[in-house]
């Protein structure tokens, strides 16, 4: 949640309703950016498109990192593709959530044993929300992904967490 | 580049005219432009370097090798030929049953084994509707390239027909793993002929309304018109296959040409571009063949569905792959070009080398010589034009 | 023409740079000087009777007894006939001519195998890698290839 997370001592009345607004504000127009590499960008453009169609959770595909709240690294991301995705995920704002799609971005999916210029999982370069897996995930996945994120969002808060016991 | 589109230069201001008012002139140099790997138009991972002198194209260099998944030595190391079917698969995400089309046949030919004839008409049926599939693809995203995004939501609509089909067959929707060396996986369900009649049948209009929605629109027309030409000798050096080449008017397409499976039995089209609204070889062109070879599957499929003999898909799948010293290349006819695979066996279960020609490697090659003298806006629209499939580029 | 044909004209005109042929293969080929190709690319291609102008796929091969190669699918679109070339070099020295200048598509191509097999090939305008990073240790399709462990402060293996 950025600079304001976790920073208030109590957690009052007015913080829980400020929280619930915010919350529902930010998950409800969750902007994507448009980051398609392999098979799975094909299941997500389709998941845009008429049948599916995430637009009505509030998601919007972005073409510039700097306008989006969530990356769906969506693909195989390979040795030299790493580099610029850690570039383009320092030129997100936050608050920024990653969605890793489908099992090459998971853990390499099926170019794990053999693969000497795949990344085994987009993990290894960036710190990752939700997990969808499948090769590729069906639009119906990558939706239940979304709402997950979602989920985590609506959790979120500006008061303190308790210290863990 | 004579036949293309000439941008006037009466608005351009010459470098002399361009002066300070203490009467200093300004210096005008070219700049080099990064059109970065993740871009909302380049159709996946590439990077392209453009060198601009103000809005007009003096060079550009693609850069590929943001996909690049080793495929070839993952086909080296599968215990079993059968298994490098998947990897094929995801290859050309966007025509799967055509790369495995492909590389079963070039197995098949190594082996020397011949397959049912109901394989042979199964396997043309699925291309067919992958080749519409691909095509819709195609044509979808090269709307949204040139402003246009009703297209793409149309094309989508229609493509998930076909998805609904293939999913009733093997269960999957975008890479099948289906065409398998000696046979398919799984036979035609009981209702698939006539739920692929149906299809068919509400194609043909769809494709009239796309026509009206885009082809023939006027501003798509003048965006498209004279850009991008490529000559016919240099798509023929350039190795150009598939709607690349027959855009430019060359009248060669491998099902006719170099037939494989049982094309020679049915009856259909070459679509070939005529250069009717601007130049041949232009963006235009490369566009209509594409939604004119859709029209031209239908029919195939149309007629592989009343001709369909009965049989049994598997009884052709050997139980050990293992063919004797030898090397096979064999090409096939996808929705973006020739695909070619070179199989190398050595007389053990795995493969000694196998290699893809893919044909969006090679048509991108040929990026740099049309994009001269093509404007920025352009040259967005001629990479939307090759139709690639970065998978397919850098393997 | 037959492959017989094809060979038969090679070996009058070229000599000693035709090295071998297995011409009843199921796919007939001609093995070349890798240092002469570019003299018979040109032949092939411009000779009235071969007019080999569609150069189909160049792939890089490793042979594992110490050689590397280069195999080259040529088809004429007006003949429609089809040969299939072969260059070996050796691995401690991997220098083949370059076909860049007879077919555009040759190009990218031997790029790739310069990528892939470490293959130079002389006489080509731009030999850098394609696929791979320009930093990457060695050369990937080879058969005695050992994946990096590391590659950037990137773990490569799983």
């Amino acid at each position: 949640m950025g600079i304001l997370n976790y920073k208030f001592e109590n957690s009052n009345v007015l913080i829980t309703s400020l929280d619930s607004l915010l919350n529902w504000a930010r998950l409800s127009s969750l902007w994507q950016m448009q980051f398609g590499l392999a098979c799975c960008a094909i299941e997500m453009m389709a998941a845009s498109a008429s049948n599916f169609d995430i637009m009505r959770f509030g998601v919007i595909p972005r073409a510039t990192p700097r306008q989006a709240d969530v990356m769906i690294v969506a693909g195989t991301v390979t040795l030299k593709m790493a580099s610029r995705i850690k570039r383009l995920y320092d030129q997100m704002a936050e608050p920024r959530y990653v969605l890793s799609m489908g099992s090459c971005s998971n853990c390499g999916g099926p170019y794990w044993e053999h693969g000497y210029h795949v990344l085994k999982g987009v993990d290894r370069v960036i710190p990752v929300d939700v997990y969808v897996p499948g090769c590729p995930p069906r639009p119906e996945a990558l939706l239940e992904g979304i709402m997950k994120l979602q989920e985590k969002v609506r959790s979120e808060s500006l008061a303190k967490k308790a210290p863990a016991k | 580049m004579s036949e293309s589109r000439v941008i006037p230069t009466n608005y351009v201001t010459k470098p002399e005219d361009l002066k300070t008012s203490s009467g200093r002139t300004l210096r005008t140099d070219e700049m080099i432009i990064n059109m970065g790997p993740q871009h909302p138009s380049t159709h996946g991972v590439l990077r392209l370097e453009i060198v601009v002198d103000g809005e007009i194209i003096v060079d550009a260099i693609p850069h590929i090798g943001y996909l690049h998944r080793c495929f070839e030595k993952h086909a080296e190391h599968m215990t079993n030929y059968q298994q490098v079917i998947p990897y094929v698969d995801r290859m050309d995400y966007v025509a799967s049953m055509n790369n495995d089309l492909a590389y079963a046949l070039a197995v098949e030919r190594l082996l020397k084994i011949e397959v049912p004839e109901r394989v042979e008409y199964i396997r043309v049926i699925m291309a067919e509707l992958q080749r519409i599939a691909s095509h819709l693809i195609a044509v979808g995203t090269f709307g949204i390239d040139s402003g246009a995004f009703t297209p793409f939501l149309y094309a989508f609509r229609d493509r998930e027909f076909i998805l609904d089909l293939f999913e009733m067959t093997c269960g999957a929707r975008l890479l099948y793993n289906y065409i398998w060396v000696g046979g398919v996986s799984h036979d035609l369900p009981p209702t698939f002929i006539e739920k692929a009649k149906e299809f068919c049948k509400y194609f043909k209009p769809r494709l009239v309304d796309f026509n009206n929605l885009l082809t023939y629109n006027e501003i798509f027309v003048k965006r498209t018109a004279k850009v991008g030409v490529l000559p016919r000798d240099v798509a023929i050096n350039y190795a150009c296959s598939g709607p690349m080449l027959r855009g430019s008017g060359v009248d060669w397409d491998l099902r006719r040409d170099d037939p494989y499976s049982v094309y020679h039995k049915l009856h259909w089209d070459v679509v070939v571009g005529k250069g009717e609204v601007g130049a041949v070889g232009d963006c235009w062109d490369r566009h209509i063949v594409r939604m004119r070879e859709m029209e031209q599957s239908v029919r195939i499929i149309e007629q592989a569905l009343e001709a369909i003999p009965a049989g049994n898909v598997q009884a052709a799948i050997p139980k050990r792959i293992r063919p004797d010293h030898g090397e096979v290349y064999v090409r096939t006819e996808t929705p973006r070009g020739e695909l070619g695979f070179y199989v190398v066996g050595d007389g053990t279960a795995s493969p000694y080398r196998v290699k893809a020609r893919g044909p969006a490697f090679v048509n991108l090659s040929v990026l740099p010589e049309i994009s001269r003298g093509a404007m920025l806006a352009d040259l967005v629209l001629i990479v939307g034009s090759i139709d690639i499939v970065l998978g397919e580029v850098d393997r | 023409m037959t492959p017989q044909e094809i060979y038969d004209n090679l070996k009058a005109k070229f000599g000693e740079s035709i090295l071998e042929a297995k011409l009843d293969a199921l796919q007939p080929w001609i093995r070349v000087d890798e240092h002469r190709t570019k003299e018979i690319c040109v032949f092939l291609h411009d000779e009235p009777n071969f007019r080999f102008d569609y150069l189909m796929c160049l792939s890089g091969m490793d042979y594992n007894n110490g050689a590397l190669g280069a195999v080259y699918h040529l088809s004429s679109m007006s003949h429609k006939h089809k040969i299939v070339l072969r260059a070996n070099c050796p691995k401690e020295n991997p220098r083949i001519q370059s076909v860049s200048s007879v077919w555009g598509t040759a190009d990218w191509h031997e790029r790739e195998a310069f990528d892939m097999f470490g293959i130079v090939f002389d006489g080509h305008p731009d030999m850098r890698r394609i696929l791979c990073p320009d930093d990457y240790p060695g050369y990937p399709l080879r058969k005695d290839f050992k994946v990096p462990e590391f590659y950037n402060g990137m773990k490569v293996p799983y």
